[in-house]
């Protein structure tokens, strides 16, 4: 009996001890690996570019490791992969217990402004004033800068055209819209004849924005909206309501897909890819699907063209205003224990990912190119071009924001689109959250 | 093995492992919440106490209630429909064809994950492709319906994969419960004349009441918690139409990042589903439990 007692003893024992020790294992591994002692480093990074959806972005992000890591023995990168969606909750929960990576990547503007207040990334001024000075193109590092510091360094650059499907047009004699009223008729015709003139997965809500965003710059010019999110100006402006008018007028004449409101971007983009749609508006980084993509049938890419947005009559905008921006950018963090390597790291992807960026993904970086070396697509080249030309990019409405203002945006975006606020509701409602929020 | 199951040191090595995980993983998240609830944080930086201000906003807030109106909604639903798995599963323990078949239909849900069944549905919900609408369409409906993109109607439509995903689980536990009614007691009802209807209300459902009080528990607090499908399927959209409260709370913390906030709607929550389970225990203890006799 006292053997069983015994055994019985230990048993519960060692289960406790197993749980407490299973439960160690996860949150204990992140000690110092020794970064201060200047032999063996180990950088964590985390992405968002998994194998299975952005093969790509994937394998670019590995040759690059590779080849630092075979530069610099003594470096190991740790990586850390998710989609989306859980990378911004994985950053949300490890900025609360203070243990993001010591590399990562960070939207720019608004999302970041919590983590820079917060003092989790670190300043990254001196890499710009050094090795990658003058490497950026104008104006993309200002997006990733708060109070003159810059916070974080962008790969990708992004403008967004109208693509659209020549073959759909050719068969009903369009052409290329040059002003807004062009593009209504087109859009008339169209649907007139049973096509579905824009392809829209309005769920995701961004996707909406951005058709109110060039509205509302081709019809107040480039500084309306900008003013109305800094608070220099009012989202009260008649050019911004009338922005909002011209969106519900395009959902009575059907220029969208059918249940726009409920699909997501890909279920959308499924409607232009099926060519069941002629138009559809989003960023470059769609570019390898119309060019390079080998799961797209080469008769599909060829149809594509794109355009750009065109002018309204009497508005102040200009054609050459862009809504774009640089996409992800990559950060430091301010507790790294190994934050000199860490910059080191961040300065050598950032090249690296430029020169890549454009020969494997076709893709634009942030970073300057030169095309005269590398073979590219035409669609590419041209939209190169129309890159240079740019008067102005104006950021994405929804990075521009801070975050609780970003969702009322996106809230009235789709509410706006559904018909369930009128315009002048539209622009109240973003008012009132901005001068809220900056009350604060 | 009994003598060492009632020592006290044994009892105390056994249990202080789960207590352990229990206090940690449960309780502390739990006051930790509340906690959190008295501050402006923003999940990132550091917290500053406000006291009871997110509180007194929530009760301000047209989206919460908005969202708590549609939880209790789906409360309702969830239990009314309760009735239909019950006369299901009253059906399939009589002794009828197919039965056993049929009880592993009503299961399969059961055994797929939320999103796969979000994803299911988003393909029959598609607005031009799905086959609810194609149907709708053979069948001569001119304008159909955008279901998950009407505000009106998201809702209700939304609500359909969930009652589908969590019908084989309480017809489960009816079936299971059905078959533990002593056979005898049917047989004498039977032999003093009476049908299958006055069997099921008089002597089956009575002494399986129980069993029915937790299911409606269960479908009250699962319902007022509900997450998952609806967060993958519209994300609270359009314009908050099929918001619930855990999706707000979502929304507010990892959209807003408005952490404090959140955690007030957390506790808030909490607090909804004790009320009703205390509720529901109070509505229905008061009736004598009918015994096997």
């Amino acid at each position: 009996m006292v053997s069983r007692k015994a055994l019985t003893v230990t048993m519960a024992a060692s289960l406790g001890f197993g749980a407490v020790l299973a439960g160690c294992g996860d949150s204990g591994d992140g000690g110092d690996k020794g970064g201060a002692s200047g032999q063996k480093v180990t950088i964590k990074l985390m992405h968002l570019w998994p194998a299975g959806s952005s093969a790509t972005q994937n394998k670019i992000v590995n040759d690059i490791i590779n080849e630092y890591q075979a530069a610099n023995t003594n470096v190991t990168i740790e990586q850390e992969v998710l989609e989306n969606e859980q990378y911004k909750n994985k950053m949300k929960v490890l900025s609360t217990s203070d243990k993001l990576p010591d590399v990562g990547m960070t939207w720019a503007a608004g999302y970041m402004e919590p983590y820079v207040k917060g003092e989790m990334f670190a300043p990254l001024d001196d890499l710009l004033q050094g090795e990658l000075k003058d490497k950026f193109v104008k104006g993309t590092t200002e997006a990733y800068a708060f109070g003159g510091k810059t916070y974080a360094l962008p790969v990708e650059l992004n403008i967004v055209p109208v693509y659209y499907n020549k073959a759909i047009f050719a068969q009903y004699n369009l052409q290329p819209p040059k002003t807004y009223d062009e593009f209504k008729k087109i859009v008339q015709t169209l649907a007139s004849n049973g096509v579905t003139p824009i392809a829209l997965g309005n769920k995701d809500r961004w996707t909406g924005s951005l058709w109110y965003m060039y509205l509302a710059d081709r019809l107040g010019g480039p500084e309306t909206l900008k003013k109305a999110i800094d608070r220099t100006g009012s989202f009260e402006d008649p050019n911004l309501i009338r922005a909002a008018q011209e969106i519900t007028q395009l959902v009575d004449m059907n220029a969208f897909n059918k249940g726009f409101n409920g699909l997501s971007n890909d279920e959308g983009k499924a409607e232009f890819m099926n060519s069941k749609a002629a138009m559809y508006m989003m960023g470059t980084w769609e570019l390898p699907n119309y060019t390079t993509n080998k799961d797209v049938p080469q008769s599909f890419r060829d149809q594509i063209g794109f355009f750009k947005f065109p002018t309204v009559d009497g508005g102040k905008g200009n054609v050459e205003s862009w809504v774009g921006g640089p996409g992800v950018g990559l950060f430091v963090s301010n507790n790294s224990k190994v934050k000199e390597e860490a910059k080191k790291f961040v300065s050598f992807f950032v090249q690296k990912w430029g020169e890549h960026a454009i020969s494997e993904a076709g893709v634009i970086p942030a970073t300057k190119v030169d095309t005269a070396k590398v073979k590219l697509p035409q669609l590419y080249i041209d939209l190169l071009n129309e890159l240079n030309k740019a008067s102005n990019i104006t950021l994405f409405a929804d990075v521009q924001m801070n975050p609780a203002s970003a969702e009322v945006h996106l809230n009235m975006i789709q509410a706006l689109y559904g018909k369930a606020v009128t315009p002048e509701d539209f622009v109240k409602k973003h008012e009132e959250s901005l001068a809220k929020e900056t009350g604060k | 093995m009994d003598k060492v199951m009632s020592n006290k040191t044994v009892i105390a090595l056994f249990v202080w492992p789960s207590l352990l995980l229990l206090v940690v993983l449960i309780y502390m998240p739990i006051v930790l919440t509340g906690y959190y609830g008295l501050m402006d944080w923003d999940g990132v930086g550091g917290m500053a106490f406000i006291g009871l201000a997110n509180y007194k906003e929530l009760l301000r807030d047209g989206l919460f209630w908005n969202s708590v109106k549609h939880s209790f909604l789906l409360a309702v639903f969830s239990t009314v429909s309760l009735l239909v798995y019950l006369l299901v599963a009253l059906v399939l323990s009589a002794r009828i064809r197919g039965a056993n078949v049929f009880r592993k239909i009503y299961l399969i849900p059961m055994l797929l994950s939320s999103v796969a069944i979000a994803q299911l549905w988003l393909k029959i919900f598609h607005p031009t492709n799905g086959i609810l609408n194609d149907a709708l369409a053979r069948l001569g409906v001119q304008d159909t319906p955008e279901w998950l993109s009407n505000p009106s109607i998201v809702l209700y439509a939304i609500f359909i994969p969930i009652l589908w995903q969590y019908a084989g689980f309480y017809i489960l536990i009816y079936y299971a419960a059905l078959k533990n009614v002593p056979a005898d007691l049917i047989e004498a009802a039977r032999i003093d004349g009476a049908g299958p209807w006055r069997v099921a209300v008089s002597i089956r459902i009575p002494l399986i009441a129980e069993v029915i009080k937790v299911t409606v528990v269960l479908a009250i607090v699962g319902s007022l918690k509900y997450f998952d499908l609806i967060y993958v399927m519209t994300g609270g959209g359009p314009n908050g139409a099929s918001e619930v409260m855990a999706s707000y709370m979502y929304r507010k913390a990892f959209r807003e990042y408005d952490f404090g906030y959140a955690s007030a709607v957390g506790f808030c929550l909490l607090l909804i589903c004790l009320i009703m389970t205390w509720l529901i225990r109070k509505a229905t203890a008061a009736k004598d439990n009918v015994q096997y006799s």
